[in-house]
């Protein structure tokens, strides 16, 4: 377990607040879905939280995220507020991308999110490139994908590691390894299910890690940032978590997972437990704690009322955007 | 063309003008690399980059593994990160490998964004039956790119066009399929040394005539040609059009072309159902009925892989004679 003694108070309140701000985002999400007021796909990230908040508490707008279809919680950490995220599943013009991409495509270039994907694989390379980028210019910024255990056994996970290894590429990779690709569990897909391992392949270090402790992600992540600015190249962070909600909302979850197996993850709920150990050591108080509640309450309840209130995009701009302004 | 009055022209190769564009464009702009196999210090395999390397270094000339589709996805997010990648293919069948990363992503990027993000990636890379090569190394596959949003695809078919096309693509925001016919790389033309652009969209009109109009892509240019000269001596005035990009497609040409010749006849090597020919023919059909005068006829490869064996190869690409036939047959209707 980590030492949540070493991070100050501040920093574990913005911890839990941004944590908090993903599950209560994607409860509002689950719901809308069932009210039909989203009318595609919806992965939610309830469950696995820990791990966006622990990685991005270290990114700045410039360094470059990369995610999957399970991307909610990514966005929101790398900064996109919850009321553009709302707004885009909901198909409205004032979603991060307009309208344009719903769950699986949200871009937000303006905070260094580069796209959730409707792809398992791509996010990989993409940030192999961010990383290309930062050397070939000298920004000093860094890349990071997000992937699940599925996509490790892609090949853009074999070829993003390895070019960012030969190159000393600032990547940072993290696997959310939730033992399930839809409904197939890792140790079926694979006869090595300790992703981190892998890394020893590339000749890059590989660091395994509770994902559902915030702040032992949040300390790896640290690490590898580090690592990655002073130019030592990649690392891959695998964080073994869990998702609690089905594969997509509105899809039958049993059959390939047992109840007992969902309530222990449920039992190791990383914004509960957080909380819990922080009044426990008494790192913060119950009533920051709880403002910290009521503040992400009323930020959800406004960005739902905003995307329900916003309009849907102009169907005389539906082929805008093909190619360049300038080109066009 | 050229949007700059060009004074100095020599005679060089097709790959050597494509080559000064790259060069002219890498000096002015840092933020250019290229991506490929033996495109570092070997120069590419079809001299794409030779002496480049010495001129800008291993971070801006990256020789990589076998991994086609794992450095188009890296340039994918460099793109979006505000580098200017270039794909070097050296063949263009290897871009296969590397489809999902193309279409899913490359051609989607601006969209997806709302065009918040810019993706301006060239992929080049050389195309067409020649010499031989066989089934992994002679495809074209433009038309599969023409189908979908996002991409320009441009078919040079000389020096002073390479260069100037070429220079196009790596000054512009958006991702560009450079393709190169084997067949065409060894040509010489005048070009000049200064830089110039020729837009896209622009066809040429390569000869004028009066007789039929016939719209011939990439290699197939040269071979027209040959057969208007033949034809020529006969008295036979044919109108040669080159497209240069059939993304965007300068349809608009072909129309006032067919407007005064009444028939039309697309050469292209390239295979023929859901092709090029067949987005022309039908395009000139909606918009160009009344000025028909004769079914508008295409002349393509054959719709097979590409067999190795000499013989077996000619009978697959159009070649002048076969070209001069289809047009006294659209002649004859
Ligand atoms: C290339 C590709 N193949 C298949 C799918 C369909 N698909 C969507 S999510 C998913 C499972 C992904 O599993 P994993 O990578 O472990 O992520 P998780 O859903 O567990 O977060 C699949 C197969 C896809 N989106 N992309
Ligand atoms: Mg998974």
């Amino acid at each position: 377990m980590s030492n949540i003694t070493a991070l100050g108070k501040e920093q574990h309140l913005a911890l839990y607040r941004q944590m908090l701000e993903i599950r209560r985002t994607e409860e509002q999400l689950a719901k809308s879905h069932q009210a039909g007021l989203i009318p595609g796909a919806c992965h939610t990230y309830v469950g696995e939280e820990a791990i966006a908040t622990g990685v991005c508490a270290h990114l700045t707008h410039q360094d470059a995220v990369f995610s999957t279809h399970r991307g909610h919680g990514h966005a929101l950490a790398k900064g996109v507020p919850p009321r553009e995220v709302i707004a885009e599943l909901f198909g409205r013009v004032t979603g991060c991308s307009r309208g344009r991409g719903g769950s699986m495509h949200l871009f937000s270039p303006e905070v260094g999110m580069m796209g959730t994907s409707g792809i398992v694989g791509p996010c990989i390379l993409q940030a192999t490139g961010a990383g290309y980028t930062s050397k070939l210019l000298n920004t000093g910024n860094v890349g990071v994908a997000f992937f699940g255990d599925g996509a490790s056994n892609n090949g853009a996970f074999h070829e993003g590691l390895n070019l960012a290894a030969i190159y000393d590429l600032p990547v940072i990779f993290v696997c959310e390894n939730n033992m399930y690709a839809t409904e197939v569990a890792f140790s079926y897909a694979t006869r090595n299910t300790e992703v981190a391992e892998r890394a020893r392949s590339y000749g890059m270090p590989g660091v395994a890690v509770d994902g559902n402790d915030v702040v032992a992600v949040y300390e790896a992540a640290a690490e590898a940032v580090k690592r990655a600015r002073a130019g030592h190249g990649p690392t891959l962070i695998e964080g073994k978590t869990y998702r609690t909600r089905a594969h997509v909302e509105g899809m039958r979850d049993g059959g390939y997972r047992t109840q007992e197996e969902i309530d222990s993850w449920k039992a190791r709920d990383p914004i509960t437990t957080y909380r819990a150990r922080l009044l426990e050591a008494g790192l913060v108080a119950e009533a920051e704690v709880n403002a910290v509640d009521e503040a992400v309450r009323v930020l959800v309840e406004e960005a739902l009322e905003f995307a329900k209130n916003s309009p849907y995009p102009d169907p005389a701009t539906v082929s805008r955007y093909i190619f360049s302004e300038a080109s066009a | 063309m050229s949007t700059t009055t060009a004074t100095t022209t020599r005679e060089i190769t097709f790959t050597a003008a494509a080559r000064e564009a790259l060069s002219e464009a890498m000096a002015a702009d840092p933020r250019i690399f290229v991506v490929g196999e033996g495109i570092g210090a070997r120069g590419g395999n079809f001299n794409t980059t030779t002496g480049l390397y010495e001129l800008y270094g291993p971070m801006r000339l990256r020789d990589t593994p076998i991994v086609e589709r794992g450095f188009v996805g890296m340039c994918t997010g460099a793109a979006m990160t505000g580098s200017r990648p270039v794909v070097d293919f050296m063949f263009v069948d290897f871009i296969l490998d590397a489809m999902g990363e193309l279409i899913n992503q490359v051609a989607k990027m601006q969209y997806m964004s709302s065009g918040r993000l810019k993706m301006p990636m060239v992929l080049r890379g050389c195309i067409g039956i020649s010499g031989a090569s066989a089934t992994h190394h002679s495809g074209s596959y433009y038309p599969l790119f023409v189908n979908i949003p996002g991409f320009k695809v441009v078919l040079p078919s000389n020096a002073y066009d390479a260069k100037g096309l070429l220079t196009t693509a790596l000054k512009g925001d958006d991702p560009v399929l450079f393709l190169e016919h084997k067949l065409v790389l060894n040509n010489k033309g005048h070009v000049p040394e200064e830089s110039y652009s020729i837009p896209f969209g622009q066809a040429a009109v390569v000869r004028e005539g009066t007789q039929a109009t016939v719209v011939a892509l990439s290699s197939m240019v040269k071979k027209v040609s040959d057969a208007c000269d033949s034809l020529a001596k006969e008295g036979i005035s044919i109108e040669l059009i080159d497209p240069r990009t059939v993304a965007p497609l300068d349809v608009d040409t072909v129309l006032q072309s067919v407007h005064k010749t009444g028939r039309l006849l697309i050469v292209d090597e390239a295979f023929g159902p859901c092709g090029v020919g067949a987005e022309i023919s039908a395009q000139v059909t909606a918009r160009g009925f009344d000025d028909l005068d004769a079914p508008i006829q295409r002349l393509n490869g054959v719709h097979t892989p590409t067999p190795y064996s000499p013989p077996l190869e000619a009978a697959v690409v159009p070649d002048v004679k076969q070209i001069v036939q289809a047009i006294r047959d659209l002649l004859a209707e």
